[in-house]
């Protein structure tokens, strides 16, 4: 008997030129990166856009060399293949050398960012074209960090590229970040106004609602006005009715930039979140502990305003700087994101993000965002577990057929994706009926 | 106190154990001689392709255990003692018990073909085979598999995540065609191919073949063809682990032989899972064997609510499976039978790309349907049972598929598209929809 053969059939087969095109691409990434280390020594100088292009623009034409192919390689759907084998993605010696070269990065951008002169001043041009002020150190992370998103978030498409709802919630991320974080306030910048984000809120950029930064763009007029109320708006109004409708996710997986390199640069790394009993009980303490310093840090200041500085003195400031360092850069930048290869990629929103704490209760007491579980049958596998990027234990749901409706939840929808049975799905519905199955 | 002993740790004997500490305080062993703690054999594929790590397919923390008071002894059992209530271990312990559960699982199916037992031919059920699978599949560059069943596609599945070709030798016509219908089974090879396995059908494994170190070099088909292969993947089928029963007074047939309430023959003694043959309640009807994770757990919850005092006959309900075949995920519900049955009709739809299809089959003489097959489309469990409950008619079915939806958000919907096709089949039913449609 012969091998069945079906005419027109798109084969997929082990292919040469592949894995060529692949080797290719991470050659001229490899060249890209050697020479963003050479910009640093300053000889970039001699001819900064030459080497603006040979750092930064091998490096993404490399990426997306390597990463663009693979989708010839296998037919489109979950392939995990090999994540718990590969020393980068299962916390081996590569994971941990990257990890410790990001960590680095923000070392040097907080607390030495005269050590990374030479790499802001390759922006510079690109920094007076659309900001119209010579680059800092801001810039510079501002735009890797875009980069990461848009590069990522193109491999994180190819990746899900059989899931609609992967490929729109990504190229959200995409959009928010390149748009509202990083193009946006560099217009505003050019053109004489606060710089500011609008994809961030008050407990988050906890400044915003600081009454310092309220006063300073009071008296930047108009626009000025408009920024405080966008906050206000989104704080107190957008936020709670949003995620009513839709859960978290309209947030920590749509638009958030946090969320956005974690779901794109992070997405190799989203299974190795810790999804034992006693993470999730270190989880509730500490991300309630910093929405509560940050919400009295917050009161505080006003109070020590109203009183014209009479109550704290300067202790105030001291108290939200405090906060800075330790919330704000050692966290969510060297934790949150230095730790991606070893911790997983949600470290920050799962422990420390005061803005995930607040739509978390939202979410977990008055939302018609659930994840449904389907009758029977779960075949208690542990994928969804395993690749839930917050940890959440989501079989345990599932084999008992119990709808999932968790705080943390950022409704990333990966556990649906890699469910073997269609067990799992993201739904908004009457909020009374969300705990158990639909009728 | 009264002492509960379970052989068996898989999803039978776990969910009894649960279920029986949720409503009783008696003790509660069980005995395992695979592994001490439950995992999941229905991942064992991921992690063999690297997807998962062992620790991650155990359904539940190792505190768990001790907090429920569960005791795990990891141990084989050799023999049992119906007379004395006792269990006689490997190493020559001991165990009493009041209550015994037998919930040892499946062996694989060997049909006594030449060679099959050679180096670098087995098949895979437990934690142990996953190992030698380690062993046998290192640096090794083609694999036949023979027996084209659930285990056999994930077992070529995971052989193909580590570069290895895969050759599959299947006896029938089309893949798992004693279960799917004709088509169905042909976009599921269609499936197979497009991943860039061999697939030959119709064909048996005649020997196999061993090379100049005494470990597999090819296998022989019944043609005659000798196919060259550092390793063979025996997935024919399983049949019920009933070693430990041999040499007692329990009754066996193929498998441990239970009546609807999984009692044995001997008081005090019952079976459950896939070691088990429920023995017919009709005179001349056929024992059932049911070898899946669901009616493990279903066994389980059932058999736990026996032994609590609670004596209720096990009726598993709607029939449903899940699978997924490669990137196609498979669901069905009710009954589809691979040859259509007297008195039924068919309506099916199937996607060009060859990826989405549902079947539906029917009742001729009211129209209400019987069950469903679908590819690649998700459908809730609860909205189907309840309309093969309800016998709905297939034109209901129809109409209100999106009801029973269950795709991400933003999926394409195939509804239109199946509707479409069903009235074009169906011309004469959309008649009496609309009056169907009123009283619904
Ligand atoms: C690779 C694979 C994939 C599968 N995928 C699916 C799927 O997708 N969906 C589905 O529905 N089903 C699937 N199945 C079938 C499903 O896993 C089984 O039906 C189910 O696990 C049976 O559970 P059980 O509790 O009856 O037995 P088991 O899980 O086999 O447990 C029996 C245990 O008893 C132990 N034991 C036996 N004898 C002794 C002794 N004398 N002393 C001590 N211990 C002993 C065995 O070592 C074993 O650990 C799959 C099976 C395999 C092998
Ligand atoms: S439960 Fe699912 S949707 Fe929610 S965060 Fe985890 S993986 Fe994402
Ligand atoms: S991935 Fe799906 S089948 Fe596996 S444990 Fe989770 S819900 Fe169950």
């Amino acid at each position: 008997m012969e091998p069945l053969i079906i005419d027109n059939l798109k084969i997929y087969k082990p292919d040469k030129n592949l894995e060529l095109i692949k080797k290719i691409g991470l050659l001229i990434l490899g060249i890209g990166v050697i020479m963003l280390l050479v910009s640093l020594t300053g000889v970039s100088a001699i001819a900064p856009t030459l080497f603006l292009f040979l750092s930064f623009g091998l490096s993404i034409i490399g990426a997306l060399t390597y990463c663009i192919p693979v989708y010839k390689e296998a037919p489109p759907g979950i392939k995990n293949n090999k994540i718990f084998f590969n020393s980068f993605t299962s916390k081996g010696t590569i994971a941990w050398f990257v990890g410790i070269i990001i960590t680095g990065f923000y070392v040097l951008l907080y607390w030495f960012p005269n050590l990374l002169e030479n790499w802001i001043r390759l922006l510079d041009s690109i920094s007076y074209s659309f900001r119209g002020i010579k680059s800092d150190q801001w810039f510079l992370y501002g735009t890797f960090y875009t980069l990461a998103i848009l590069v990522m978030g193109i491999k994180m498409i190819i990746k899900y590229r059989h899931n609609r709802y992967q490929i729109i919630r990504t190229l959200s991320v995409m959009f928010f970040q390149l748009g509202f974080a990083y193009l946006i306030p560099a217009i505003l910048l050019k053109l004489n106004q606060p710089e500011f984000y609008f994809s961030y809120f008050w407990p988050l950029k906890y400044h915003y609602l600081f009454p310092g930064t309220v006063k300073g763009l009071f008296s930047s007029g108009g626009i000025g006005y408009f920024m405080i109320f966008w906050g206000v708006v989104m704080t107190f109004i957008a936020t709670p009715i949003l995620t009513y409708f839709y859960g978290k996710r309209w947030y920590c997986s749509w638009v958030c930039g946090c969320g956005g390199l974690a779901e794109t640069a992070g997405d190799p790394f989203r299974h190795l979140s810790d999804n034992s009993l006693k993470a999730w009980k270190i989880e509730r303490w500490m991300i309630h502990s910093v929405l509560v310093f940050i919400v009295i840090t917050t009161a505080l200041l006003w109070i020590n305003s109203a009183m014209k500085g009479t109550v704290l003195g300067n202790s105030s400031l001291a108290f939200s700087k405090t906060y800075g360092f330790l919330i704000g850069s050692v966290f969510s930048g060297i934790v949150g994101v230095g730790f991606y290869p070893i911790m997983g990629n949600r470290v920050w929103c799962r422990f420390g993000c005061p803005m995930a704490a607040i739509l978390g209760i939202i979410q977990r007491f008055k939302s018609r965002f659930r994840i449904t579980t389907n009758g029977g049958q779960c075949i208690a596998c542990g994928n969804c577990s395993t690749y839930c990027e917050m940890g959440i234990d989501v079989r345990a749901y599932a084999q008992r057929g119990e709808n999932i409706v968790r705080a943390s939840c950022v409704g990333c929808g990966i556990c649906a994706a890699v469910c073997p049975r269609g067990v799992l799905n993201l739904e908004n519905g009457n909020p009374n009926e969300r705990y158990n199955l639909e009728s | 106190m009264e002492l509960l002993v379970i052989i068996g740790n898989g999803i039978a004997g776990i969910t009894i154990a649960r279920n029986v500490r949720k409503q009783h305080d008696m003790k509660i062993t069980v005995i395992s001689s695979e592994s001490k703690y439950f995992f999941a054999r229905t991942a064992l594929m991921y992690i063999y392709m690297g997807h998962m790590r062992f620790e991650d397919t155990k359904p539940y923390e190792d505190w768990f255990w001790e907090k429920n008071r569960i005791d795990l002894v990891y141990a084989h059992v050799d023999r049992i003692d119906t007379d004395n209530k006792l269990l006689i271990m490997n190493n020559g312990e001991t165990i009493n018990y009041d209550k015994l559960v037998i919930a040892t699982g499946s062996h694989t199916n060997k049909f006594g073909w030449p060679g099959q037992d050679l180096p670098g031919v087995q098949g895979l059920i437990t934690l142990q085979d996953l190992k030698l699978l380690e062993e046998n599949t290192k640096d090794i560059k083609h694999a036949v598999i023979i027996g084209g069943g659930l285990i056999g596609i994930e077992l070529a599945e995971m052989l193909h995540s580590r570069n290895i070709h895969v050759t599959f030798l299947i006896r029938e016509y089309y893949y798992w065609d004693n279960i799917l219908p004709k088509e169905d089974s042909q976009l599921i090879c269609k499936e197979i191919l497009q991943h860039g396995f061999d697939l030959m059908l119709k064909t048996n494994l005649k020997e196999i073949l061993a090379g100049e170190n005494g470990r597999v070099r090819a296998v022989i088909t019944d043609e005659g063809d000798e196919i060259e292969c550092q390793f063979v993947g025996l997935t024919p089928g399983v049949h019920p682990n009933i070693d430990v029963v041999k040499d007692s007074k329990i009754e066996t047939g193929k498998g441990v032989l239970v009546n609807e309430y999984f009692e044995t023959n001997i008081s005090d003694v019952y079976a459950a899972g896939d070691c088990v043959e429920i023995k017919s309640n009709r005179e001349g009807g056929r024992n059932r064997f049911e070898q899946l994770w669901y009616t493990g757990k279903m066994h389980g919850e059932a058999l736990a609510n026996i032994i609590c005092g609670n004596r209720t006959k096990y009726d598993r309900g709607v029939w449903f499976n899940s699978a997924k075949f490669l990137d196609i995920e498979y669901q069905t519900y009710g009954f589809v039978s691979n040859v259509q049955r007297e008195g039924e009709k068919t309506f099916l739809w199937q996607d060009s790309d060859m990826k989405h299809s549902v079947r539906i089959v029917y009742k001729e003489d009211d129209n209400s349907i019987v069950g469903v097959n679908v590819y690649g489309i998700r459908l809730r469990h609860k909205v189907f049972e309840n309309w093969i409950k309800e016998k709905k008619t297939v034109s209901y079915v129809v109409h209100n598929l999106r009801e029973a939806n269950f795709d991400p958000e933003f999926y394409k919907n195939y509804e239109p598209a199946i509707l479409e096709e069903f009235k074009k089949q169906n011309p004469e039913m959309e008649n009496s929809i609309l009056n169907e449609n009123t009283f619904a």
